[in-house]
């Protein structure tokens, strides 16, 4: 494939990308040393609702202060990471799966084919992506499963064009009619001799589809068709903050500092690879 | 003129597919809508009964055909939940929506295109910067967690941070309930504030995010060097040569902004409790109320079409070289 563009891409990702990793680092580490005992329910009177940098009834110290039963909220802002970047990262690989396959098939067969595959995918991005998410989301039973499947579904449209848009450009190329002249068959020259090229552009669109996927997955579950308690994503913990806002306003907004902190590096990630990509192509 | 029609022709094609793909999604899943409506203790009779009156055994194809055929008439069906039709269902709550919508697309523009022309033209490196941190945070930033960042600091953190007690802002429904049927207008006001500036600010912070950047590139277009050449003024150069050149790239970005402002309003809606086509929405999916849901994603994917498809004639309208 092309060595040298690929070979950059961890230089290109600087501090995104390494702001990216250290809160999955998190995500794995922090809910691991904190034990069960930041999670389970204990002396409720004593610890709950302590506000950010302060001792608990217990003494003990809180960076992000305490939930309505005690349980701290830096613990359980990382363990909420878990199932969130799950779902923005996987919602958004599934719909550039979908998308690579249906965009290729597209672009490579022409026809009826591509004609179907683009009025459906045009179709889709008619309706608001939150209104198709709603209406399937609803109709089958919420959770974690679901939540991915369907964010894959309602996210392959962008990726499809630009796959097909490559695969277009690349078909009508002199190695390409070559390899088709040699007698290799036609799932074979796109494989291997015409998808790589659209690899590129698809992953740009990924990294940044996962900030999409995170925030329509915390949006779902705020209105309780995403996952669902006590499974900790950061969209219901700001949906259970919610009737504490007056009060204890950290409990609801601190998971969305999280999170907009990951969108805003997933973002810029994809921006630089982006960048990178056309550094390659110059 | 062939164009455009022939582009009016595509639009009605794709709505036609959208209805379709609506109608096999909703009536592929399990579970029906007769099962919350049939009390416990009915019969299988009675439950067949209340399923043939709603319609619900026939076929599919003549279920679909009849709703489209409807569709076509301008007639959305009725209702399961409410016992009336979803047309006036819809037309009551559209008001607020189009109200909420129509406003902070408004501002979102004229605010947006402003604070990009700003960075763009006039800011230093470092203000410029700071204003793209403030907005690429916004524009991350979910519209439901801003609601309540901004209802937290309105309510309770007026209080808390000192601030004067005029900046206290209602956070919940449309008027003040004592104050009868009809508010005073500064009422209704203050209540519009705070579900406006969560609407607006994202819409706001993408708008100028692609603003600062076709304003940057039109200030190095060779018609506008040209222009600060012939010793126009910089003025008449900022507001003839750049800002022509930036709004039609900024059009485009109207017909796509308006996906962003639907879902917005969904979460706005139901947050600060207005009744409108959001609210309407979550709660036909709740109650499995099929035509409602039906009907309220007809109107959601029209809007975006009609959007698309204005900002075409307007894009064709504005730039001579797309007539062709």
């Amino acid at each position: 494939m092309t060595g040298t563009g690929w070979r950059r891409v961890p230089a290109r990702a600087g501090w995104p990308g390494l702001v990216l990793g250290l809160m999955c680092l998190a995500a794995v580490i922090v809910p691991m040393i904190a034990g069960e005992h930041a999670r389970e329910i204990g002396d409720v009177l004593g610890t709950r609702l302590t506000p950010p940098l302060a001792r608990d009834g217990r003494g003990v110290w809180h960076l992000l202060g305490t939930d309505a039963f005690g349980r701290d909220m830096a613990v359980r802002i990382w363990t909420g990471a878990r199932v969130s970047l799950f779902v923005g990262v996987a919602g958004s690989a599934l719909s550039a799966l979908l998308g690579v396959a249906l965009g290729a098939v597209a672009g490579w067969r022409g026809g009826w084919v591509d004609r179907v595959i683009v009025a459906l995918g045009d179709a889709l991005l008619a309706i608001p992506r939150l209104v198709l998410l709603l209406v399937i989301a609803a109709l089958w039973s919420p959770g974690l499963r679901v939540v991915v499947v369907v964010l894959g579904l309602t996210g392959w449209m962008a990726v499809m064009r630009l796959v097909r848009a490559d695969v277009q450009g690349v078909r009508v190329l002199g190695y390409v009619e070559g390899a088709t002249a040699l007698g290799v068959p036609s799932w074979r020259v796109l494989r291997r001799h015409v998808l790589p090229n659209a690899l590129g552009s698809a992953l740009v669109a990924t990294t940044l589809g996962v900030g999409n996927a995170i925030v329509l997955e915390s949006g779902l579950s705020f209105l309780g068709l995403g996952v669902q308690p006590p499974t900790a994503s950061w969209g219901n913990m700001i949906a259970g903050g919610r009737e504490w806002l007056l009060v204890a306003p950290w409990i609801a907004l601190s998971p969305g500092l999280a999170l907009i902190a990951t969108v805003v590096c997933a973002t810029m990630l994809g921006e630089r690879l982006g960048g990178a990509r056309r550094g390659r192509a110059a | 003129m062939r164009r455009l029609l022939l582009r009016v022709t595509d639009a009605a094609v794709l709505l036609w597919i959208v209805t379709t793909i609506t109608f096999a999604l909703l009536h592929l899943a399990p579970g029906d809508p007769a099962t919350l409506l049939i009390a416990p203790t009915a019969t299988a009779a009675e439950a067949q009964q209340l399923r043939t009156a709603m319609g619900l055994d026939a076929p599919l194809p003549v279920q679909y055909a009849r709703w489209t055929g409807g569709l076509l008439r301008g007639d959305l069906g009725t209702s399961l939940a409410r016992a009336m039709p979803v047309r006036a269902v819809i037309t009551e709550a559209l008001p607020v929506s189009l109200f909420l919508g129509g406003v902070s697309l408004l501002v979102s523009f004229v605010l947006g295109t402003l604070a990009g022309g700003y960075q763009a033209l006039r800011a230093s490196r470092r203000v410029d910067g700071w204003i793209s941190v403030v907005t690429v945070t916004l524009f991350a930033a979910p519209s439901f967690w801003l609601a309540l960042a901004l209802v937290a600091l309105f309510t309770s953190g007026v209080a808390v941070l000192g601030l004067p007690e005029w900046l206290r802002l209602p956070a919940f429904g449309m008027q003040s309930p004592a104050a009868g049927a009809v508010a005073p207008w500064s009422d209704r006001l203050r209540h519009a504030v705070l579900p406006l500036l969560v609407l607006s600010l994202p819409g706001m912070a993408g708008v100028s995010r692609y603003a600062r950047q076709t304003i940057r590139d039109a200030h190095r277009a060779p018609h506008v060097v040209s222009a600060y050449a012939r010793g126009l003024s910089r003025r008449r150069v900022e507001w003839r040569h750049i800002l022509r050149t930036a709004l039609t790239p900024l059009v485009v970005l109207f017909g796509l902004t308006l996906p962003g402002v639907i879902a917005g309003s969904v979460f706005v809606e139901q947050v600060f409790a207005w009744p409108g086509l959001g609210r309407a929405m979550l709660g036909a999916i709740g109650a499995r109320d099929y035509p409602v849901v039906l009907g309220l994603t007809v109107v959601y994917a029209t809007a975006v079409v009609a959007a698309n498809l204005l900002a075409d004639v307007l894009l064709w309208w504005l730039d001579p070289r797309r007539r062709t």
